[in-house]
């Protein structure tokens, strides 16, 4: 404002002029500087956004932590409940998940990087995978609700839950696949053939091999993904007040390993929240708090691994 | 004799080179299956559903109470919902999304950005059960002690708001990814010419890149209405025909969710319902996904 003044002093028109592109430049420069701040505040309200659910949850939460949080069953007074058929149902599902989300998920991968011929069965799968990466997880679950276990009859189990939530992350893992695969040079699959190597020997002992840091980063983003799922479970019939756990995978008798544990009806983590969110009551709240607490440390957790190791990865492999 | 063990050896391998071929076939064919059962479930269950509601009084009746004993199937107040809640949603991740991308794409120092994109990549990770907590129990008291003093308890706004937060880091890492294709000609021509980078990213990269962030903008949509768990806690569980984000309402998913925590029956129509709502629900994102993809093959700009 003060520099306006200034300026109509002066009446020669090449020194307005002069001073009328400054002033033009110099209020560019504002409007520069002013976006540079609503970047820098839009970023730091992102940031400021995580930290605060952070403290929110743990100010919850925090007190509910306690070793009998995790090996209680849930129950009617909320300071007694637990978590325990909870985890141990998430880590079973988990782990159903990672068996059949790896093998299809990997094997898809292979397939469409490195066998594929170039036709329309091949363009067909690749517009499949990328369209089902955008179809809503709830959508899996309805899947899963008529197709499993009404009219394929694999009932309310761990194992339908596991094989639903390997669905919906397999987009994932196989563009994760894909991508770490791609990115192994070609002389190294020229090498092995040159010595008389397979297809598949190609594949499996050189390619794989080197693509494999990529892939992990990519299933263990599906997993922590799969975790904190809960629309499609929900859906499938999980229950939300289980007092007792699955059948043990060890046994006293021969075989020593059992799979009957697929078959039992379970809850998980994320469900178990939801369930407390959904009562009235800030007792209740607290074990919501508490559950998200440990959800969030496993899912983050996981991320920041998965960060980590692509961040590594970018820096060692120059090929 | 030793060449015709290496015969058998090499028929043995040829065979098995193609059991492996043939099972990675049927991996990755697979996920055709998966789209399969769900175009299918969706529309087996639908069709039984459309045969005792007219497709028009779904469409125009401004009723959704299945579960009543008078109960009315009209989807536009769940839709009046989904929309609701996209809308406030994108009205919190589009220009945030878009600052925050043009910020770490054109301005920010290598080191900031080295270590604002994993957080907000973190952000993403946080489970959807979680940001519904914190619409509930945060953003709703929050709104109530400041500004908005009469706000419900659930409402659509604290819900939208914390989807659209949710969907900042994607919106904001596509848009980047979008911006930063743009070769650098353009900008150093620009910047030549004596623009600021301000208006360099605005007047030269933005538009150079307006089909990946349109595309970027469409595909966040398309996460918004398919969102369920934020809804489903804070937004509270009553379809209601409503343009107003301060009320409380229901979403598409959130009525299924709600549908599904309750036991009914296998094929009743309340049960059949919730496949006629998926459906709507699967169309509305495929044709958002679908325009985010002809988006940028329309507009790709080859460089």
């Amino acid at each position: 404002m003060a520099d306006m003044t200034w300026n109509s002093g002066s009446t020669r028109p090449e020194v307005r002029a002069a001073q009328d592109a400054e002033a033009r430049r110099r209020s560019r420069r504002r409007r520069e500087k002013i976006f540079i701040w609503l970047g820098v505040a839009s970023t730091l309200f992102a940031l400021a956004t995580l930290a605060a659910l952070l403290i929110d949850l743990i100010v919850a939460g925090y007190p509910r932590l306690t070793w009998d949080f995790f090996t209680n069953f849930p129950s009617r007074r909320a300071t007694q409940a637990g978590i325990l058929s909870a985890w141990v149902g998430s880590l079973l599902v988990i782990l159903t998940t990672a068996t059949i989300g790896v093998f299809l998920g990997v094997s898809a991968g292979i397939y469409l990087e490195e066998y594929a011929r170039r036709n329309w069965v091949t363009n067909i799968i690749e517009i499949n995978i990328s369209n089902l990466a955008g179809v809503p997880s709830i959508v899996y679950g309805l899947l899963a609700l008529g197709l499993f276990v009404y009219a394929l009859g694999t009932g309310r189990n761990i194992f339908t839950a596991g094989l639903t939530l390997a669905l919906l992350i397999l987009p994932i893992i196989v563009v994760a696949t894909r991508e770490s695969i791609r990115a192994v040079p070609g002389s190294l699959r020229e090498a092995a053939y040159g010595i008389g190597c397979t297809k598949w020997q190609v594949t499996s002992d050189h390619v794989l091999p080197a693509a494999l840091p990529g892939v992990l980063t990519g299933v263990i983003i599906g997993i922590s993904r799969a975790l904190g799922e809960t629309a499609p479970l929900i859906t499938i019939g999980a229950l939300t007040f289980i007092a007792f756990l699955p059948s043990p995978p060890i046994t006293s008798e021969f075989p020593y390993i059992s799979f009957s544990w697929l078959f039992d009806g379970f809850t998980v983590l994320p469900i178990q929240a939801f369930n407390w969110i959904s009562r009235p009551g800030s007792d209740f709240h607290a074990n919501a708090a508490a559950a998200g607490i440990v959800l969030l440390v496993i899912t983050l957790g996981l991320n920041s691994l998965a960060i980590y190791a692509r961040y590594r990865l970018r820096k060692k492999l120059q090929w | 004799m030793a060449s015709r063990i290496g015969e058998r050896r090499r028929r043995i391998t040829r065979w098995r080179e193609r059991g492996i071929e043939a099972v990675l076939f049927m991996c990755a064919a697979s996920s055709v299956l998966v789209t399969l059962g769900i175009v299918g479930v969706l529309l087996v269950e639908s069709w039984a559903f459309f045969s005792h509601v007219p497709l028009s009084v779904f469409l125009t009746d401004t009723m959704w109470t299945p579960l009543f004993s008078e109960p009315r199937y009209g989807i536009l107040p769940l839709l009046s919902g989904t929309l609701l809640s996209t809308f406030v949603g994108m009205c919190v991740a589009g220009p945030l999304g878009l600052a925050i991308a043009i910020y770490l794409s054109e301005f920010a120092s290598p080191g900031f950005r080295e270590v604002v994109k994993p957080i907000l990549e973190m952000l993403s990770g946080v489970p959807t059960v979680v940001f519904g907590f914190f619409a509930l129990l945060f953003v709703t008291p929050l709104l109530q002690a400041t500004i908005l003093p009469n706000l419900p308890g659930f409402n659509i706004l604290s819900a939208g708001i914390v989807i659209g937060i949710m969907i900042i880091p994607y919106i904001a890492s596509l848009s980047e990814d979008a911006l930063r294709a743009v070769p650098n000609g353009l900008r150093d021509g620009s910047l030549a010419l004596g623009a600021t980078k301000f208006e360099t990213a605005i007047k030269v990269l933005l538009p150079a890149a307006i089909s990946g962030v349109a595309a970027a903008f469409v595909l966040g949509i398309s996460r918004a209405v398919g969102e369920t768990m934020v809804v489903a806690i804070a937004a509270g569980q009553q379809p209601n025909l409503t343009l107003n984000p301060m009320e409380p309402a229901a979403t598409i998913t959130a009525y299924i969710v709600q549908v599904a925590l309750g036991d009914l029956p296998h094929g009743g129509i309340g049960y059949q319902s919730i496949f006629a709502a998926g459906l709507t629900l699967l169309l509305i994102t495929l044709a958002f996904n679908i325009f985010a993809f002809w988006l940028r093959a329309k507009f790709r700009e080859a460089y």
